[in-house]
């Protein structure tokens, strides 16, 4: 089956800066994969790639079957990324945020409202103003933007920063829904023991490609060379209850 | 503004290519190392020689005006001024259109240049044109279509140029230009319109219809002020241009330079495969 | 492209709505600066009522510069231009959308300058619908580049101090326009202002393509 994901040499410029200079990365459907590496090793921009954001100017990237070097735009639209910025507007409530966001992307008002439920949203914050909001609830008010798409590739980059445990947990319950629904989920996190026990698999990440392989190193699946599992073998034990 | 003969730009002068970050080494690669060249020594000779031949036409040989005396010789250079001046907007507006086009750094690299060397005109045409209004109307001001609309011309040209001076990541900083540079020529044309048919003071129409009060020797200095003008303004427009070029080319580091290394950091040998 | 453009006015306008700065701080500006020349010039009725034109579009510009550079705030919020791209709306609706919540607000600000100079200037109206019309049409005129300009500027340090440098020289021969339509109505003599008010419409309409072509790449680019 084709990859979700397909990265070959690829080089990607900020600017005239090559945050990915030459990076590998195969994703299959239904994996979660977790980018690790240090702090400007490109994990974001592997990210913001894959969603179209950033052009990549050299190798193979093919993403959902959209070839992102003729045209990164047609992937959008499957894409869900949830980054370090909010994309939120402070003086509108929740409800008029997920609500503009949902429409922007056509979703439809029934995944709208699911989607506040499934954050846990839809009651009295609900017609809160977002600026008033603490970073956690804020972070859900993004996520719960990302659920209204439905999107068939999850880019998170660090979600867990700033949450407290019962969010993260919600969030990797969630997570872990998507996947089951068919999703694929690749993400960047510095939270390694929560984020390493949620992924299938790991990719190291040092300037801007795949890090070398370190002879000390556990977990350190740095090349897509082991055949990925399609699915979980069994449900990890964070898909618990949705509050 | 660059010296009469031409721009050097320092570095040691060694052997090409040795030193991989003099901005004559980076600049040898492919490009020279200073703006000067056979063809433009050639064009600023030329320049220099029809300046000389235009103070002489302007200033002896042509006579003085029935009705404006001699401040009428300061139209041999105010009126080619002012034409370059909209030449150099129309180049930096077709220079935007085809950078969004084709996205070449040289395109932008004209772009600016041209909307550089077209201030220091507006800035003539200003000068003279208020230096002619004085024994003409009294002031060196009056509120006509001509230095009205001009002044205005000056501002959407600082203003191009604040943009172009930004901090920004440089594709995003040409794009802007880009599509501010593209909006330069349609301004132009609607503030010279709209004022045109609010104010009419000046004397309009003194180029298009070659006013038959502009004859015979007076004729021939225009035209060779024409010649000087538009000789000085090519030879300013190649080199400013040339600069800029040089700006790109040192600022902007061989891909494969950068390339190799960024991956450096991750401690990679420089080959391009990912080790197995 | 038009449900997009309708759905980003519509956030705009909510925007503006719940954190009141318009009514809170750019409309007392707008009053205020209408004081302030009554200052500079000295309250004889008559000199004031004769300028009235002018001093109301010159600060009709003022308010545009406070409310363009809000319109393009809303957009500059951490991760909103990112979130723009991804969603998939129509650039050129997300234009005519802002545009049209700029010129929303302009119109009110407007009516209550309007009211400003009537009561303060002492002037009388009359030929309403040559007022009428290029009011609309000069509003337009200045929403639409004001937008698109706005964008130009959007993200940056300098936005504060760029936006009027590029805008109100293009807005130039808006200014020339409304005025002297605005004259002629208060004159009686409606028949000269009805050509500046096609020049306005010209504007208008010239602006509100480029800035609808021009957004997208604005916001690729960027």
């Amino acid at each position: 089956m084709e990859p979700v994901v397909h990265l070959r040499a690829a080089v990607a410029l900020l600017g005239r800066f090559p945050a990915l200079a030459g990076f590998d990365l195969d994703v299959a459907r239904g994996e979660i994969v977790l980018l690790r590496g240090p702090n400007g090793a490109g994990k974001t921009t592997v990210l913001r790639a894959c969603a179209g954001l950033v052009p990549v100017v050299r190798g193979e990237a093919v993403v959902l079957g959209h070839d992102l070097r003729l045209d990164p735009r047609p992937v959008r639209r499957h894409v869900g990324l949830l980054g370090h910025a909010t994309g939120l507007f402070d003086d509108l409530t929740v409800a008029d945020n997920v609500r503009f966001w949902g429409r922007a992307c056509r979703a439809d008002p029934g995944d709208i409202a699911a989607a506040l439920a499934l954050v846990g949203l839809d009651g009295r914050l609900r017609d809160v103003v977002v600026g008033r909001l603490s970073a956690g609830q804020r972070r859900r008010t993004s996520l719960a933007c990302l659920l209204a798409r439905r999107p068939a590739l999850w880019l998170l980059d660090e979600p867990h920063a700033g949450l407290d445990h019962d969010t993260r947990d919600q969030l990797d319950a969630l997570i872990g829904r998507a996947v089951r629904q068919g999703a694929t989920v690749l993400l960047a996190s510095h939270e390694l023991d929560r984020a390493e026990s949620l992924a299938h698999r790991v990719v190291e990440l040092a300037g801007g490609t795949t890090a070398p392989a370190r002879s000390a190193a556990p977990s350190d699946g740095s090349a897509p060379q082991a055949p990925p599992r399609r699915a979980p073998a069994a449900p990890s034990p964070e898909v618990s209850h949705v509050a | 503004m660059t010296s009469p003969t031409s721009t050097t730009v320092t570095g040691a002068p060694g052997a090409d290519g040795r030193a991989a970050d003099t901005p004559r080494a980076v600049a040898g690669r492919g490009a020279p190392g200073h703006t000067g060249s056979r063809a433009s020594r050639v064009l600023g000779i030329l320049a220099l020689g029809s300046i000389a031949l235009l103070v002489l036409y302007g200033l002896v040989w042509s006579p003085a005006d029935a009705e404006m005396a001699d401040s009428v010789r300061l139209m041999y250079i105010h009126v080619p001024a002012a034409s370059f001046m909209y030449a150099g907007c129309f180049i930096t507006t077709i220079a935007s259109a085809m950078w969004l086009r084709r996205r070449t750094p040289g395109w932008d690299a004209l772009a600016g240049a041209s909307a550089e060397v077209a201030l220091v005109f507006t800035a003539i045409t200003l000068g003279t044109g208020s230096l002619w209004g004085r024994p003409t109307w009294g002031t060196y001001w009056t509120w006509d279509a001509r230095l009205t609309s001009t002044a205005l011309l000056a501002t959407l040209l600082v203003g191009y140029l604040a943009l172009r001076r930004l901090d920004v990541d440089p594709t995003a900083r040409s794009t802007r230009a880009a599509v501010l540079g593209l909006l330069l020529v349609p301004n132009v044309i609607i503030v010279n319109r709209s004022v045109e048919w609010w104010r009419s003071l000046h004397q309009r129409s003194t180029l298009v219809k070659l006013d038959p009060t502009i004859e015979g020797q007076m004729l021939v200095a225009l035209m060779v002020g024409f010649l000087a003008i538009g000789l000085v303004f090519t030879w300013l427009l190649v080199h400013r241009f040339r600069v800029a070029w040089l700006e790109y080319q040192s600022e902007r580091l061989d891909l494969d330079l950068a390339l190799a290394e960024r991956r450096a950091e991750a401690g990679h040998p420089t080959d391009v495969e990912a080790p197995a | 492209m038009w449900r997009d453009a309708a759905l980003v006015a519509g956030r705009d306008l909510r925007v503006e709505l719940r954190s009141r700065v318009t009514t809170n701080q750019v409309a007392p500006f707008s009053l205020l600066v209408l004081v302030l020349f009554a200052f500079a010039l000295d309250p004889d009725r008559q000199l004031l009522e004769r300028l009235a034109s002018g001093l109301y579009w010159t600060a009709v510009l003022f308010a545009a510069l406070l409310a363009i550079s809000r319109s393009a705030a809303i957009d500059e919020t951490d991760g909103v231009r990112d979130a723009l791209r991804l969603s998939g709306l129509d650039p050129a609706g997300v234009f005519v959308g802002k545009a049209a919540a700029v010129a929303v607000v302009l119109l009110a600000l407007e009516l209550l300058l309007g009211v400003g100079v009537v009561v303060l200037y002492g002037v009388e109206l009359a030929g309403a619908g040559l007022v009428v019309v290029a009011g609309l049409a000069a509003t337009v005129a200045v929403a639409a580049t004001g937008t698109l300009y706005g964008a130009l500027v959007s993200g940056l340090r300098v936005r504060e101090t760029l936006l009027p440098l590029l805008l109100l020289p293009v807005l130039a021969p808006v200014l020339i326009g409304a005025t002297r339509a605005f004259e002629a109505a208060l004159a009686g003599v409606p028949a000269d202002g009805w050509p500046w008010c096609g020049l306005l419409a010209g504007l208008a309409v010239l602006y509100a393509v480029a800035g609808a072509l021009a957004y997208g790449t604005l916001l690729e680019g960027s």
